[in-house]
């Protein structure tokens, strides 16, 4: 009787142990490196502050792409900005902006003063369309070629060391 | 030098820690009654030196020594002192230093403050505290050192999260400590008293004022961190089920649990191997916590920067110590009668056990079903409240029955009391006038408030009645007033809340059911860690004239660069008035939620009516609960 009851004790234990032993190699779910390399999500995007949408098949049209994600609420926002704008001197470079879950006019306030790097803007006011793109907090920056591969994640603010490695990787 | 010192200091530490566990090893065969002096010498060296390796982390944060690379990434020269002092304890590498000292604090006090005379039963735990202090110290040195060291040393240090910059949450990490890591001491002394085979009586003497530290700093750390939450996150709640929040309560429903059944044990009456199987649930709760938080399998504002290899080895660590007491445990039980009387007080703990156990399960698989599933079956869900509500709320009819009823009845003895008397008419009484204020339908509600406003009356009838025979059992008594209290103010407080959300400019006025909100104008201030938007808002009562001023705050801390809400709350005796604003940039409109939220203080007091019993005990340890 008592060996039953240790056996059984030990069996329950085990299946715990093991199932978080797995879900510990698991825990990678909230990072989205392994997006690289793999064709983005279809999505329809509004536009900002106008009709109509964006589908992101017309990423095709451009031979890089900068999808960034930002708010006017944000902080680290605002620090990347400047690098932002850098980055779209560049021809053949088109930084499309989501604004996320963010008030319209905070939104084109925050633009006003700071300047609008956006080839084209559109908007998630929900937040949930982000989430496609394995969008979790902003700022975050996908660099996508013509195939519609992502090439790169940046999440957090982008750095001048970012902007250069991108400008490095659009020159190939 | 600060760096390299604390490493001096940690790993003479950890040598003597190693010499503790050989000594204890060869004097267990040893056949003298008396315990080396020595032994007493190295454990107060221990002691010693593992306390000058925190005083080094400390220093390090508080003269900013930017060369050890913990203090770069969580410090900053313009941070307050108080929050340079509270940085060393505000990360995972600074907090793992702390756990281990209040391990080598708790291993020390034991051997020199617990009077039992059995030999072997103190040895054994030393041997097998000293253990756990081998392991978590080479966890510390091999993959979290807190005393690591870079070159060049930055000038500057990239500053503490400024969520964790408040004075409640300062203290919040120490006293959770002291509840959980204190709990190892009992776990230790549980598997000696298995091996030595000492008497129900010394076991219970022993670990008693244990457990009653354990559980008081254990609920007044889970009540500020609740408190926390509620100034800080500006959600205007103060428990959320969120998993982090359950690791605090899961082990603090064993304490709860374990601190009756001593009580039984005490009396010779049964329990012997029940109070060791929750005195190790208790350790092992407490440190499957600490893997669900700090391994990163849960997200949330306590998952400190992410490391597998650090969730690794706590997942080791927990299943060495949950098999090796199941080993230790079914080579050693001892066999005892099981035959408690009916309607005895120990049946009656007996099932506040039951009670304990269930809600631990509850809590335990609302916060373990969503990493299985995840695992299992790839489905990501949240537990949320309504879960834990729908499942615990029924169970606090009976508890809190059992709560007002059971402390009534004796030792050892069957008999049926008597419960229609005054205590029942004037609680009904009562009940009928709040229900007639309240206007509730939910009857399961309604039971709730009914058993809880039965509780405080008998509580209070029993509090009377001792003064009056003076043989008073303060602690249980107060206690158990404050958990009624609690159950009570939560109902009040749940059903009277208020909550509106809206948009205003400076200068606009808002008017809800009963309030008048007036955004009167705005404030820039600046510190020397952040920037703040200060709002002015005057609130008025459409019935009565009262104006109160609220100033909720948008602050940009520099160093991390990171944007907090603080919530204004205006803390009345019987309300609380809970405003908070965001949506900031250049615009002029903002986002407000304002709350009315009734008796928070009451909610507070209750908790620490609660914890105030606990103390009671434990400075009066000749009285029984």
């Amino acid at each position: 009787m008592k060996k039953i009851h240790l056996l059984l004790i030990c069996i329950f234990f085990s299946f715990i142990f093991i199932v978080l032993y797995l879900s510990l190699q698991n825990s990678k779910i909230y990072d989205t490196e392994n997006l690289v390399g793999k064709k983005i999500t279809e999505s329809e995007l509004n536009l900002f502050g106008k009709d109509g949408t964006f589908n992101t098949k017309e990423i095709s049209n451009y031979q890089f792409t900068l999808l960034n994600f930002w708010a006017s609420w944000c902080g680290p926002c605002r620090k990347e900005h400047k690098n932002l704008l850098r980055l779209s001197k560049n021809e053949n470079l088109k930084i499309i902006g989501v604004n996320f879950k963010d008030n319209e006019y905070n939104a084109r306030q925050f633009l006003q003063e700071m300047g609008n790097p956006f080839y084209i803007l559109t908007e998630d006011s929900k937040g949930k369309k982000s989430v496609n793109f394995g969008v979790y907090g902003i700022p975050e920056t996908i660099l996508v070629n013509s195939e519609l591969i992502i090439l790169k994640k940046y999440i957090g603010p982008l750095s001048s060391k970012d902007v250069n490695e991108i400008s490095k990787l659009i020159k190939k | 030098m600060l760096g390299e010192l604390g490493i001096i200091f940690v790993s003479i530490a950890l040598l003597i820690s190693l010499a503790l566990i050989y000594f204890s090893f060869n004097e267990v065969k040893n056949s003298s009654n008396l315990i080396p002096k020595k032994i007493y010498k190295f454990s107060l060296l221990q002691l010693i030196f593992s306390l000058l390796s925190f005083v080094a982390l400390l220093a390090g944060y508080v003269f900013s020594d930017f060369s050890i690379i913990n203090v770069y990434e969580n410090s900053h020269t313009t941070k307050p002192l108080f929050y340079k002092i509270s940085g060393t304890w505000g990360n995972h590498e600074g907090s793992l230093l702390l756990w281990i000292n209040i391990l080598v604090l708790f291993s020390s006090l034991f051997l020199f403050i617990n009077k039992n005379k059995n030999k072997n039963f103190k040895i054994f735990t030393l041997l097998f505290q000293n253990l756990l202090i081998v392991i978590f110290f080479i966890f510390l040195l091999t993959n979290s050192n807190p005393f690591s060291t870079i070159y060049p040393i930055p000038n500057e240090g990239m500053g503490l999260n400024p969520i964790l910059q408040d004075p409640a949450l300062a203290i919040h990490p120490p006293l959770l400590y002291i509840g959980f890591v204190g709990s190892s001491i009992y776990f230790s002394a549980a598997l000696s008293a298995l091996v030595s085979k000492i008497d129900a009586k010394s076991l219970a003497t022993s670990i008693k004022p244990w457990i009653l530290v354990s559980w008081f700093f254990q609920t007044v750390g889970i009540l500020v961190g609740s408190i926390w939450a509620y100034y800080e996150l500006g959600w205007g709640g103060y428990w959320f089920w969120d998993p982090v929040e359950n690791s605090s309560l899961m082990p603090w429903f064993v304490m709860t649990a374990l601190l009756h059944s001593v009580l039984v044990l005490e009396r010779k009456i049964g329990l012997y191997s029940w109070v060791i199987v929750l005195s190790i649930l208790t350790f092992t709760m407490s440190v499957a916590g600490t893997f669900l938080v700090r391994s990163g399998i849960l997200n949330s504002v306590h998952t400190f920067a992410n490391d597998p290899s650090r969730g690794l080895f706590i997942l080791t660590f927990l299943i060495l110590m949950v098999f090796s007491s199941i080993f230790i445990f079914f080579k050693h039980a001892p066999t005892e009668n099981k035959n408690y009387r009916i309607l005895s007080k120990e049946f009656f703990i007996l099932i506040n056990n039951w009670f304990m156990i269930f809600f631990l399960a509850v809590v335990l698989i609302g916060t373990l079903y969503p990493i299985f599933l995840d695992t299992l079956t790839g489905t990501k869900i949240s537990v949320g409240p309504p879960y834990y509500n729908f499942i615990l709320a029924p169970f606090l009819i009976p508890l809190l029955f059992l709560m007002t009823s059971g402390p009534k009845h004796k030792w050892i003895s069957s008999e049926i009391k008597k419960f229609i008397n005054i205590v029942l008419f004037l609680s009904i009484f009562l009940f009928l006038i709040t229900f007639f204020i309240v206007k509730e339908n939910s009857l399961l509600l309604n039971l709730i408030l009914f058993f809880s406003i039965y509780l405080i009356i008998q509580t209070l009838f029993d509090l009377y009645d001792g003064l009056k025979s003076r043989s008073i059992n303060l602690s249980r008594i107060i206690s158990h007033l404050g958990f009624g209290l609690l159950i009570f103010f939560i109902f009040i407080n749940h059903i009277f809340s208020q909550e509106s959300n809206f948009n205003l400019r400076v200068g606009e006025t808002k008017e809800t059911d009963n309030y008048v909100i007036k955004f009167e104008n705005l404030e820039k201030f600046s510190d020397s860690n952040y920037k703040s938007i200060i709002g002015h808002f005057k609130i008025s009562n459409k019935k009565k004239l009262f104006k109160e001023n609220l100033k909720p705050e948008i602050r940009i801390y520099n160093k991390p660069m990171t944007v907090t809400y603080e919530a204004s709350i205006n803390s009345g005796f019987f309300s609380d008035t809970y405003l908070t604003m965001s949506n900031i940039s250049d615009s002029d409109i903002f986002n407000i939620k304002f709350q009315k939220k009734p008796f928070m203080n009451f909610i507070w007091l209750s908790v620490l009516l609660v914890s105030l019993g606990g103390l009671i005990n434990f400075f009066n340890r000749k009285n029984s609960i």
